[in-house]
């Protein structure tokens, strides 16, 4: 007898993502800008706290919303980084990495057939997250003249009878995408109109480049009572291993949430949410450090990408870029394949990320500058092959 | 431990002793301000330095492509601060443990009397010019310059203290620490941390 899988898990498609990790594992030297992680280890100071809480035998079970000095320091940060004020003892719940805040907000706040909105391409888990929640994933195209960026023409097309919610994610992983202050506030005028519940998932907003500030969506008129403010310390202090993330948002939600993470998760680590307290409180220097590198190497890789023929705009924020691959005549899979049997380099179809990333790949810049030049010098062979042949 | 509590117990002790040589502003007029156009020209300036403190080899090219400039822009600014005298040099970070494995590098405590109108400078200067000392600084703390002196083995290294160092009049005392191992030096590691393995691809 062979265990019956439920219906609504068995129905969603495995990563796309995924199915291309397994044929780079499967090769070596491979130059990879595939990476969705920082190249940094946690800075120091970090590490050297989470070392000190251990010494100290802090070991044990936390308070189910996190410890409370991090909540208080989480508060804090998201006040003076973002603008807005929660209420650390009950508006602020520490969780293990942004996708379990995103897991919870869904599962508390939809009803079997809800729709939620999110734009593609995007982060490959929130579609089969909004499935997990019993959800009907909406999607809404984003465009590369927008610099896929989302249009509130757009968004209010999409809406739909049963739409619930929107899922929004600036700066963009895999597009780098983000959004005027003046856009945004044209988005939040809609939720508002529509009365759509906002998951804002702000994980990448200290990397935005050039000196330009993120603005949340949270800071609009009538926004803070309909948004999940949902942020971790996984990309801009490089602890992605920690897995801590956190959710901001009304008092009645975070309980709701609270009880689906008290049941299914009990606390994030202890050890996690010492290290993160230290982050939070001094780490300032170590995220100025990794921005200035990251931006240097996008600057770097922007160049030689528009150098070899390959369309691609320079980010305003993440560490991605998606140039555009159409010059060359091939498909986004077989641009990534060809790159990846003949150049043993490593980037990652646009389509892993939705329909509309077809035409496109994602190149990583958290990645060591020697193997950017690497990985650029390959690159740059290849396409010249392509054009010749 | 011990040290940073004295150095922080004595800090302002020694600048008043040795404030003849030091100088304060107490506010910045605005007239002095720089332009934003000098400010943004200091920034790159900034990240300049930062790239050459990491790698003065770094082809001009490659940082002129890091920071979005021209490699005529990165040559210029590269040549105004050597000219000005911000840059004073550029220099190899050896491993000691696979070249110039003999050489003897001693950390010396100097105690020094002041002097009258030279202060601290001028016997500063004179200890300074000595071939065998690498670097010279005026500290804060139980004593005064601390100097670090690279000579071929360490009879050299005992003879340049006994004979050159501790007979100037104005030294009081010295204090000899030999370098053992060398963990890090100019922010570069001589033992380095294991990479961490980090997956091929990620979402």
């Amino acid at each position: 007898m062979s265990i019956p899988i439920a219906d609504h898990i068995r129905e969603i498609p495995r990563s796309g993502i995924r199915d291309f990790f397994e044929i780079v594992q499967s090769m070596e030297d491979v130059v990879s800008l595939g990476i969705g992680e920082p190249d940094f280890a946690t800075p120091w100071h970090i590490r050297e706290a989470a070392i000190f809480a251990l010494e100290r035998g802090r070991t044990g079970y936390t308070s189910n919303l996190g410890l409370p000095r991090l909540r208080r320091s989480i508060s804090t940060y998201v006040k003076e980084h973002f603008g807005i004020r929660y209420e650390p003892l009950s508006e602020v719940l520490v969780t293990v990495g942004v996708s379990e805040a995103i897991d919870l907000a869904l599962r508390a706040i939809l009803n079997p057939g809800d729709g939620v909105l999110y734009h593609e391409p995007c982060y490959v888990s929130y579609a089969p997250t909004i499935v997990m929640a019993r959800g009907e994933p909406q999607v809404i195209q984003t465009r590369d003249e927008d610099a896929f960026a989302l249009r509130a023409s757009d968004l209010e097309k999409a809406i739909r009878p049963n739409t619930r919610a929107l899922m929004l994610n600036f700066p963009t992983n895999p597009t780098g995408a983000t959004m005027s202050p003046e856009e945004m506030e044209k988005i939040a005028a809609v939720c508002v109109k529509h009365n759509l519940v906002v998951l804002s998932d702000e994980i990448y907003s200290e990397l935005t480049f050039d000196g330009g500030t993120h603005t949340s969506i949270v800071t609009f008129p009538g926004m803070k009572e309909r948004t999940v403010f949902l942020h971790g310390l996984s990309k801009a202090f490089a602890m992605t291993g920690w897995r801590m993330g956190f959710a901001c948002a009304p008092a009645p939600l975070i309980e709701a949430m609270m009880k689906i993470h008290q049941y299914s998760i009990l606390c994030a680590s202890i050890m996690g949410q010492d290290a993160a307290i230290e982050a939070l409180e001094h780490g300032e220097t170590s995220v100025a450090a990794m921005r200035a590198e990251y931006q240097m190497r996008r600057n770097y890789i922007v160049s030689s990408l528009n150098e070899m023929g390959l369309d691609c705009r320079s980010p305003r924020g993440s560490f991605y870029v998606f140039p555009k691959i159409t010059s060359t005549g091939l498909s986004s899979r077989e641009f990534s394949m060809g790159l990846l049997n003949s150049k043993m380099v490593a980037v990652v179809p646009g389509t892993a990320f939705g329909k509309c990333g077809e035409g496109h790949v994602r190149c990583s810049f958290a990645t060591g500058l020697e193997q950017i030049k690497v990985a650029m010098t390959r690159m740059a062979e290849y396409c010249s092959e392509l054009r010749s042949a | 431990m011990a040290l940073m509590c004295h150095w922080k117990d004595n800090i302002f002790t020694k600048i008043k002793s040795k404030s003849s040589g030091w100088r304060f502003q107490g506010k910045v007029s605005s007239a002095r301000l720089p332009s934003w156009g000098a400010l943004f020209m200091m920034r790159s300036m900034e990240e300049i330095i930062q790239l050459l403190q990491k790698n003065a080899l770094m082809p001009r090219d490659e940082m002129a492509r890091l920071l979005n400039k021209s490699k005529d822009e990165v040559e210029a600014a590269i040549a105004a601060l050597e000219a000005d005298g911000v840059i004073l040099g550029y220099q190899p970070v050896l491993n000691r443990e696979k070249w110039g494995t003999n050489t003897v590098t001693a950390v010396i405590e100097v105690k020094i009397t002041p002097e009258r109108d030279g202060g601290f400078d001028r016997i500063a200067s004179r200890i300074a010019k000595f071939e065998e000392v690498k670097s010279c600084y005026l500290v804060s703390g139980g004593y005064d310059l601390l100097i670090v002196v690279e000579a071929p083995n360490l009879r050299a290294a005992a003879s340049f203290v006994a004979e050159k160092l501790s007979t100037i009049d104005a030294v009081q005392s010295t204090a000899t620490h030999f370098r053992l191992k060398t963990y890090k030096e100019n922010g570069t590691f001589h033992h380095f941390e294991a990479a961490s393995e980090r997956l091929a691809v990620t979402p």
